[in-house]
């Protein structure tokens, strides 16, 4: 039984303690913070991008858009595969023009979906800039996309999963990222 | 569970239609978008096979496809091939060889699309055949009504027309049944099937008492040209009994929503006031084809023979 239970890596105290600090960071790196743009990748990076927006107000009294970006249409994997992936909703309140885009993710890998991401957001305008916040960063690039904005990283073995919990539709359920091992997921 | 093809809603269950209106709803909101195109099936290429002309539904699939970015080819043998003797299933054939990833089909003879489907390797889309089914307009109808009633279980809605002639009609039927509505008919004797009852609908003689306490009123298109004198005396009487105007309107439940295949003759199944303000909802019907077309192509569109007749991975990432 060695191994076969999730292994949790951050609890909701330390989500709200990483993402306090990644708002402080995204303060320093934008010098107009007025044009910032929170888009978040569903479903992982929803109640995360809304954590960031309340830290952002209660730190400097910012107002933050804040978007959904589904990825799914996007991605690069869907007609060699055969797979149909379930789509989610995206919500694009605001122009995304001259404004600075910072994507919300739950789990970064391989870097696909940041690159699907990149290309669904140009479809929506053309941002002053784009950056890229990973609550956890796994490594395991296949891309050249490298993260701004990082909550902690986690070395992990390609087969496990690493999953946010309580971003569903529940909102009572607390946070917490857990790895998986590899035989517990389908991959 | 879903196969290769989509040749009628009688091959759904209600998890497969719930998963393609729900599919259909975000492809909805690539329709308001102000770049209107996703990469999807970028390089794939649907073919619309139409034998019998049919100007809206090819268009709504061929947006459809194209905001896909797929690539689209409009065919429509009428005319010469067909009459150098070239059988349809040649002709499907054909286009099967030059490997389309899609093949959307309409007929005017019930079960072709069936026909057609068992000798391409690419999946057949129904667009219409005979009297059989007409599965996208009966998807976007349930999408219509789902967005106009938050729900469509326990619903009641009734169907009024040439039920007997009308692949929508059957379609509807069979779709609101197996998602918990409650169906009813009504025409003229002639116009009613002898077994229509066996599909779990009551039937009705009199849209007036068709219509008491109804949630959603269907209006099916009468073809005036193949039906007059035959199966009834005239459009006027037609139009008097089984017409919709918001007097008779009034029998049915408050916020009921009236809906039509289009196009609308003016006047005879609708009045004009009905025919373009609401509670009819017929141009969100349009609006909604074109999302449902855009699911069935995501849905379907690549599955091949052999692997297509499993169910697609829900993999999350």
């Amino acid at each position: 039984m060695r191994d076969s239970n999730p292994r949790s890596i951050l609890d909701e105290k330390g989500i709200r303690r990483a993402l306090t600090r990644i708002a402080h960071e995204i303060l320093e790196r934008n010098e107009a913070p007025d044009v910032l743009y929170l888009v978040a990748i569903p479903n992982g990076g929803v109640p995360l991008a809304r954590i960031l927006a309340t830290c952002l107000d209660e730190i400097a009294g910012l107002d933050v858009a804040v978007g959904v970006l589904d990825t799914t249409l996007y991605r690069d994997d869907l007609m060699q595969s055969g797979k149909r992936p379930p789509l989610r909703r995206t919500e694009m309140p605001s122009a995304v023009d001259e404004r600075v885009v910072v994507l919300v993710d739950d789990v970064v890998k391989t870097g696909r979906t940041i690159r699907a991401a990149m290309d669904a957001l140009m479809d929506f305008g053309r941002p002053r800039a784009v950056q890229v916040v990973g609550l956890v960063d796994r490594g395991h690039r296949e891309l050249p996309i490298k993260l701004d904005y990082v909550g902690k990283n986690v070395p992990t073995q390609v087969g496990e999963a690493v999953r946010l919990r309580g971003a569903g539709a529940d909102p009572g359920e607390s946070l917490e990222v857990v790895v998986l091992p590899a035989e517990e997921h389908a991959a | 569970m879903m196969g290769r093809d989509l040749l009628g809603i009688e091959d759904l269950d209600r998890e497969d239609i719930e998963k393609i209106l729900e599919t259909a709803v975000h492809m909805g909101e690539v329709g308001q978008r102000d770049v209107k195109k996703v990469p999807t099936l970028r390089g794939r290429t649907v073919v619309n096979l139409f034998f019998e002309s049919s100007t809206r539904t090819r268009a709504s699939f061929e947006i459809a496809g194209k905001r896909l970015s797929a690539d689209v080819v409009n065919f429509s043998p009428s005319g010469s091939s067909l009459k150098k003797s070239e059988s349809i299933l040649d002709t499907a054939r054909t286009l099967d060889a030059m490997d389309p990833d899609a093949v959307v089909v309409r007929h005017g003879v019930a079960g072709v699309p069936k026909r057609i489907a068992d000798v391409l390797d690419a999946p057949v889309i129904n667009a219409g055949d005979g009297a059989h089914e007409h599965p996208t307009q009966a998807l976007l109808d349930l999408l219509t009504v789902q967005q106009e009633k938050g729900h469509i279980d326990g619903l009641t809605v009734t169907i009024v027309g040439d039920v007997a002639h009308s692949r929508v009609a059957r379609s509807n039927i069979v779709g609101f049944r197996k998602m918990g509505a409650e169906v009813r008919v009504a025409a003229p004797p002639p116009m009613l099937p002898a077994d229509v009852e066996t599909l779990g609908v009551k039937a009705f003689t009199s849209l007036r008492e068709s219509l008491d306490g109804v949630d959603v009123v269907m209006a099916l298109r009468i073809q005036n040209e193949r039906l007059v004198g035959s199966w009834f005396p005239s459009v006027r009487e037609y139009s008097a009994t089984f017409g919709l105007d918001r007097a008779k309107l009034r029998y049915a439940r408050d916020g009921a929503i009236v809906m039509h295949p289009g196009p609308v003759n003016r006047g005879v199944e609708l009045s004009h006031d009905l025919a373009d303000h609401r509670p009819s909802v017929i141009l969100d019907q349009v609006r909604n084809g074109v999302a449902i077309r855009m699911a069935v192509l995501y849905l379907f569109a690549g599955r091949r023979r052999g692997a297509g007749s499993s169910a697609p991975d829900e993999v999350a990432r």
